[in-house]
């Protein structure tokens, strides 16, 4: 079994590879290849490993990257991901991708499509607007269309037919990824003290720029020797990390929340590679865009960017809490993130129904001040501890 | 020119009674069982509803009356004592605090809660989230209508299809459900003749600024002229006659060679021409508009007035197919168009109407427009040759709008122009492509 160090510091290499050095290996190991870059949060991963082009998840900079140029972009009230981003873009560090994808999150991702379509005119740029209708026969049908016309493109760029033999083996080494995401999740609710959110977190950040079928040998082989640590439990209330499914928090920010009392047993961080319901569901003889379309329509986990048809968020939250047996719930949301910051009042109302304790605070990407944050979890633990309320 | 007296044109007055009469009706709803649906501006379905004798409310609408009248500060405060953060849409959070504040609208009637939410998903994603958090005030129904946008300028036959056949299954069926009637396509096809008479001359009105000096400010003004067609009055003969009396007046202007009618008076002086890009500021609109009319400054072109329907660029109602009319309409939209097809459509305007330059008022609440206006602000100046001002403040929340910072702004800005003038190099660039959707 390789040792959870030597695995962690190839997770850590990965994560400061802002430059994509290990996708640009990827691609010059083989003919054909491409790589694409996909803004949170929807992505068809299946569809863009069909067509041999990896699915690169692209989520800013974080606190790797000392954003100048992007800064040029945005006035001070819009979140900092498509700063960093743009900047990762001038800096050369995303020429290894072919393309990007830029789908529907909210009116800044969607107009971060336009300023790369002008900024980076070499790159294959796309919109990609995952229906949210309630009326499901329009959304299949006109998905299946976006998706067809995208898997067509991308084939015709890769210099490979577009075959339902690809997709059909894309879907199972999705799906298989997703079963591997699974089993990290479970191991992870079990034994949070062996599985500390900011390694998971590393190795869930992998999944962001890794073949689905390497990145399932590696997630088994982490999980396999995180579970051999043997740690005991510390006494920590479990927590669930709601809202910072996009811009994504510093990785010292989630190990200053686990190190203040808390143990983050579920969150939504890196959505897009996560699973969010059933994976799809195809026979030999299906058509397996269709069985693509199905499974993101019937997607059961609601969130932020998604429209909560059946009003249901809240409910899935607190059944989330359950589930994972967690105390209560820390939202956590970028500063200026409109979807995540409406959301809240929706779900602490459910959650307050429920007298289940929760605590909020905003970030950016690049906070370096973690105290506060320290105290606030901390001090929540306490109460939760306590009294068993916030 | 004097600021102790307002002045205001016919058609301005025959607008107040226009709104004054909508709210009346508004609050009355309910006694005359007629259905409330609430929608948005930006893509609103307004023939559709008024084909089914529903009421229409837009929620957008009202914060920026609420604005007017000075009261969407306590709104706002309200708001963010239930939780709503700071940082997001100040048109939600003023909704909102109306709402909790027992939703009495700006003319002090009531506003009758809605029987469905009529979800026009369209140019705005914040749109969906404010209707989830209404959804949960008032536990009725939404018909979400997802208008995909147009990320690469064409609209598609598949965007289209895709909206027509969500119109005949979800949102018609709903809205047929709380009408209690079938929706008769031919009335349908009658209104939208009607919206096309209007839109007709609502463009006519925003083209004369062309000429020098323009009879109207585009901007300023033009949020009056598009307060009818933008709402509920689309499809009426009420649209019809307001616009045909702006026209007139217009007309009126046109012959007699006179500027705008400003809350100060006539503008006697062009000194500057301007378009501008962004909402404006509503809840200091008098103050702002005066900073620019004190200096001569007249925006002959805005793209603000585009967002409720591109008319000015082309589009126009088409009763003789009635359904992929509405679906090209709510697609065409200028906040769902991408960026760079929105600065070429703002190069264009400088071009089109010789302007000398350009104004772009970013707003801290509307991420649809703000987010990526900077770099809009570059590609036009590439494209024009012509530098370009930016201000920022916010739609209805007062914390965020600095007079003295935008006047210093404004001013220096303008200074900056009439030096350039003076140099000979303030002629833009000829017109690189004016794209007409769809």
């Amino acid at each position: 079994m390789t040792s959870i160090d030597t695995i962690v510091g190839e997770l850590e290499a990965r994560f400061d590879d802002i430059a994509l050095e290990h996708v640009r290996a990827w691609k010059q190991a083989a003919p054909n290849r491409l790589a694409f870059g996909c803004l949170p949060v929807f992505a068809p991963r299946e569809v863009l490993w069909a067509a041999g082009a990896l699915p690169v998840f692209v989520r800013g900079g974080g606190d790797r990257l000392e954003t100048i140029r992007g800064d040029a972009f945005y006035q001070s009230y819009i979140c900092h991901l498509p700063r960093s981003t743009l900047e990762l873009g001038l800096l050369g560090h995303l020429d290894v991708l072919d393309g990007m994808i830029f789908p529907n999150t909210c009116d800044v991702i969607r107009n971060l499509s336009g300023v790369w379509q002008s900024t980076f005119p070499q790159h294959v740029v796309r919109f990609m607007d995952p229906p949210q209708t309630a009326e499901p026969a329009s959304a299949a049908a006109y998905l299946h269309h976006e998706l067809t016309i995208l898997y067509g493109e991308l084939c015709a760029l890769a210099g490979v037919k577009a075959t339902g033999a690809r997709l059909h083996a894309a879907i199972a080494d999705v799906s298989d990824a997703h079963a591997a995401a699974r089993e990290l999740a479970a191991a992870r609710c079990e034994q949070p003290w062996n599985l500390p959110i900011d390694e998971v977190y590393l190795l869930r950040r992998a999944a962001d720029s890794m073949p689905p079928p390497a990145w399932t040998a590696l997630a088994r082989a982490y999980i396999a020797a995180a579970l051999a640590r043997g740690r005991r439990p510390e006494d920590r209330i479990r927590v669930c990390l709601v809202g910072a499914f996009c811009e994504q928090p510093p990785r010292a920010l989630l190990r200053a929340a686990e190190r203040a009392g808390c143990y983050i047993v579920d969150d939504d961080l890196t959505l897009g590679v996560e699973p969010c319901g059933p994976d799809p569901e195809v026979g030999a003889a299906d058509d397996p865009m269709t069985a693509i379309v199905l499974a993101w329509l019937r997607a059961s986990r609601p969130s932020a960017v998604r429209y909560d048809q059946h009003a249901s968020a809240g409910r899935a939250l607190v059944e989330r809490v359950r589930h994972h047996r967690a105390d209560g719930v820390l939202f956590a949301a970028p500063s200026f993130c409109d979807p995540a910051l409406l959301d809240q009042p929706r779900l602490t109302r459910v959650l307050d129904q429920h007298a289940i304790p929760y605590t909020s605070f905003k970030y950016s990407e690049n906070t370096g001040q973690f105290q506060s944050i320290r105290e606030q979890a901390g001090t929540f633990a306490d109460s939760v501890k306590l009294w068993g309320t916030a | 020119m004097s600021d102790s007296v307002v002045e205001k044109e016919a058609s301005m007055e025959a607008q107040k009674e226009l709104l004054a009469g909508y709210f009346a009706r508004l609050a009355r709803a309910r006694d005359e069982k007629r259905p409330v649906v609430y929608s948005f501006v930006p893509g609103n379905l307004v023939e559709l509803m008024s084909a089914l004798d529903v009421a229409p409310v837009y929620p957008e609408v009202n914060a920026l009356q609420s604005a007017m009248r000075q009261r969407s500060g306590g709104f706002i405060r309200e708001a963010e004592r239930a939780g709503h953060s700071e940082d997001v849409c100040s048109y939600v959070k003023c909704d909102l605090g109306m709402l909790m504040k027992g939703n009495v609208g700006p003319t002090g009637d009531t506003i009758p809660p809605p029987d469905l939410l009529l979800l026009s998903f369209t140019g705005c994603f914040t749109f969906m989230k404010w209707f989830e958090l209404l959804r949960d005030q008032y536990q009725c129904e939404v018909a979400m209508l997802h208008v995909p946008y147009v990320g690469d300028g064409n609209v598609t036959d598949a965007m289209r299809a895709y909206v027509v056949e969500q119109l005949q299954r979800e949102v018609i069926p709903k809205l047929e459900k709380v009408s209690g009637k079938r929706l008769d396509l031919d009335r349908l096809s009658e209104l939208l003749a009607r919206s096309r008479r209007a839109e007709e001359d609502l463009a006519w009105v925003f083209h004369s600024a062309r000429n020098r000096p323009s009879p109207i400010d585009a901007y300023f003004g033009g949020v009056y002229y598009i307060g009818p067609i933008f709402t509920s009055f689309r499809g009426s003969e009420e649209a019809c006659r307001y616009y045909a009396t702006l026209r007139g007046e217009v007309e009126a202007r046109l012959t007699a060679g006179v500027g705008p009618t400003t809350p100060g008076g006539p503008l006697l002086d062009e000194r500057f021409r301007l378009v501008v890009e962004g909402p404006p500021n509503w809840t200091s609109f008098r103050d702002f508009w005066k900073i620019f009319y004190d200096e001569g400054a007249v925006a002959v072109a805005s793209t603000y007035t585009q967002v409720g329907g591109s008319y000015e660029r082309g589009f126009r109602h088409d009763p003789s197919r009635p359904l992929e009319s509405l679906a090209d309409y709510c697609l065409s939209c200028y906040t769902n168009l991408p960026l760079p097809q929105r600065s070429r459509i703002l190069a264009d305007m400088v071009s089109e109407y010789e302007a000398d330059g350009f104004v772009i008022h970013s707003v801290k609440s509307c991420n649809s427009f703000s987010a990526g206006q900077l770099h809009m602000l570059r590609e036009v100046e590439r494209l024009t040759g012509i530098p370009g001002g930016f201000i920022e403040s916010d739609l209805v929340d007062a914390r965020y709008y600095g007079q003295a910072n935008i006047k210093n702004r404004i001013e220096s800005y303008l200074q900056m122009l009439a030096a350039r003038k003076r140099d000979g190099g303030s002629a833009p660039r000829p017109p690189v492509h004016l794209q007409v959707l769809p």
